[in-house]
């Protein structure tokens, strides 16, 4: 059967911190993977491999198959793998709206490279997508003005606008106030849910990752120390000792 | 009608009838409509946060693609001396972003100067086929057919550079908007989400760069045709300082602003050389240190707070 995502043997090291040591994982359409860890333990890293943006050292990354480990994130993107940033990266001159439509012409591959941006079909798409995020209202203001947790909706509505087959989100929640972090991840799920696309994220919040991931994978020291259903996982000692900081 | 949009109808139909209210102007605001639709190719750059310091290079490559299509094709017609001159530009706007587009900023800007350079001496050192320091004529072509003489041949190339400027400034803004334009202009913002949308920053960069070009490469080859003749001075460095000076003059980013800034500086420029000789570059350098001291949006963005302040009056009256 093949995997959405596949990595085999991914190594990698940062002078002497080894960040990726023989990671092999497997994900499949439709299952939501959560990756915990502590800081440094490779996590940022993964999901840089898998876009392309860092090259391992050893290993291969594999999407629908197919081998896409020498593959540039432009490529990666345009086979189907989105990513959100854990600081959003976003078009800072343009509005919420334009960086989806901008999001839109580029997946279009400028299939109207003078047309001004105001296609009515295209912007009404990316009003629902807004809507879906719960952000029709900050439609036409410049994304520099926005909260920390509107920036980061709008960063995975622009992964999203891709029609991407699998989202890498990094810290979807983090710089976003403890009291917003649920709603903000409920509108996610639903908006992931109704988008199709299947996610993979890297969380520190235990609640969130309980609550919305089908599976948890645990990062520490650059390998993947264990692997299983929330309740499995979260339940387990050595992650309560390590990861959720609480003592068995 | 709102005055934003009367204003400049007032002044393009005044810039119109110039031939006949003040034909002493005819040439000069050529030429600087001619610098104008060039400074555009800068302003056009500056929207994706780069600065070239070396565009004159097309300017220079239009204007010696023109003289050489005179040489060969003795008495060819303007348009076969345009499409010959902007194509050049066009090409070697291709073969040189293929190689800078890659960089940004200070590599960006050098870069560009040093291919710029890089030709100015080539034009200087191989005088047989360049006509050195001298440069090369550009005899009078002829328009549709005709033999023209010296006063319509003039004032066609007016009206000429006039529609020119009018439709590449459109052409300018329109693509600004478009989404070609609108990916060009977010290299200036984020480079790494460009590439996560799955687009190559540098193929953007190129296809701006290639505009940039054609527009310097236009502004080259009516300035060529306007003074008849054509030295290596239209690719030293200080044309593409020049270049840069008026964009930041009229507006950075602005495409009205080029145009605007170039009539400007021209004028100041003549009139600064004719009664102030020995010091008229201190006058424009002046000039210039109050712009951006006190005005760093440029002549469009004083125009803007003006008009902003005339509409925040009205809509307070009513």
């Amino acid at each position: 059967m093949t995997h959405l995502l596949e990595t085999k043997g991914l190594e990698i090291r940062f002078g002497g911190v080894v960040a990726a040591d023989n990671i092999s994982i497997q994900i499949d359409a439709g299952k939501n993977l959560a990756i915990i860890g502590p800081n440094g333990a490779g996590k940022t890293t993964f999901l840089n491999i898998c876009t392309g943006w860092l090259k391992p050292a050893k290993g291969k990354v594999y999407f629908e198959g197919r081998d896409v480990t020498p593959l540039s994130p432009r490529q990666i993107t345009r086979r189907g793998v989105a990513r959100a940033f854990q600081i959003p990266q976003l078009f800072t001159e343009h509005t919420a709206l334009e960086n989806l439509l901008i999001a839109v012409a580029a997946r279009d591959r400028l299939k109207n490279p003078i047309r001004a941006l105001n296609d009515v079909q295209q912007r009404a798409e990316m009003m629902h997508l807004l809507d879906m995020i719960s952000c029709t209202d900050v439609a036409h203001r410049q994304v520099d003005e926005l909260s920390e947790g509107q920036r980061k909706l709008i960063d995975i509505a622009v992964a999203l606008a891709l029609k991407p087959k699998l989202l890498l989100m990094d810290e979807p929640t983090s710089g976003v106030a403890s009291s917003e972090k649920f709603g903000v991840m409920e509108i996610l799920d639903k908006a992931l849910a109704e988008a199709e696309v299947t996610a993979v994220f890297v969380e520190h919040d235990m609640g969130i990752v309980e609550k919305y991931a089908d599976e948890v994978a645990v990062w520490n020291m650059g390998k993947i120390e264990m692997r299983g259903t929330p309740e499995e996982v979260l339940a387990h000692p050595d992650v309560i000792r390590d990861v959720i900081g609480e003592v068995a | 009608m709102s005055i934003r949009i009367i204003i400049p109808i007032i002044l393009l139909t005044l810039l119109a009838l110039v031939p006949f209210l003040t034909p002493g102007l005819q040439i000069l605001l050529t030429l600087a409509l001619a610098k104008g639709i060039a400074v555009m190719g800068i302003t056009v750059l500056l929207r994706s946060g780069q600065v070239s310091f070396g565009h004159a290079l097309f300017f220079a490559v239009a204007a010696y693609g023109g003289a050489f299509t005179l040489m060969v094709i003795p008495g060819a017609d303007l348009v076969v001396v345009f499409v010959f001159g902007i194509t050049a530009a066009v090409l070697t706007g291709v073969a040189v972003g293929l190689f800078v587009a890659r960089y940004r900023f200070i590599f960006f800007a050098m870069l560009n100067l040093a291919f710029s350079m890089i030709f100015w001496s080539i034009l200087e050192k191989f005088y047989h086929y360049t006509g050195g320091a001298d440069g090369m004529r550009l005899p009078r072509p002829t328009v549709f057919g005709m033999e023209l003489e010296r006063g319509p041949y003039e004032l066609i190339m007016f009206y000429l550079a006039l529609i020119m400027a009018l439709g590449l400034g459109w052409f300018s803004m329109r693509w600004l908007e478009s989404p070609t334009g609108q990916l060009f202009r977010t290299l200036k913002t984020n480079e790494t989400r460009l590439q996560y949308l799955g687009m190559s920053p540098q193929r953007v960069m190129l296809t701006g760069y290639v505009l940039s070009a054609l527009l310097c490469g236009v502004g080259g080859i009516i300035m060529g045709l306007v003074q008849g003749v054509v030295t290596p001075e239209y690719a030293f460095w200080v044309r593409s300082g020049e270049m840069v000076f008026i964009a930041v003059l009229g507006g950075a980013g602005s495409v009205p602003g080029a145009l605007v800034g170039a009539a400007i500086y021209e004028i100041v420029r003549t009139y600064a050389s004719a009664f102030a000789g020995d010091i008229w570059q201190m006058v424009l350098g002046t000039f210039l240190l109050i712009i951006i001291l006190f005005a760093p949006g440029g002549i469009a963005g004083i125009y803007n707070s003006v008009m902003d302040r005339i509409a925040g009056k009205k809509e307070d009256g009513e």
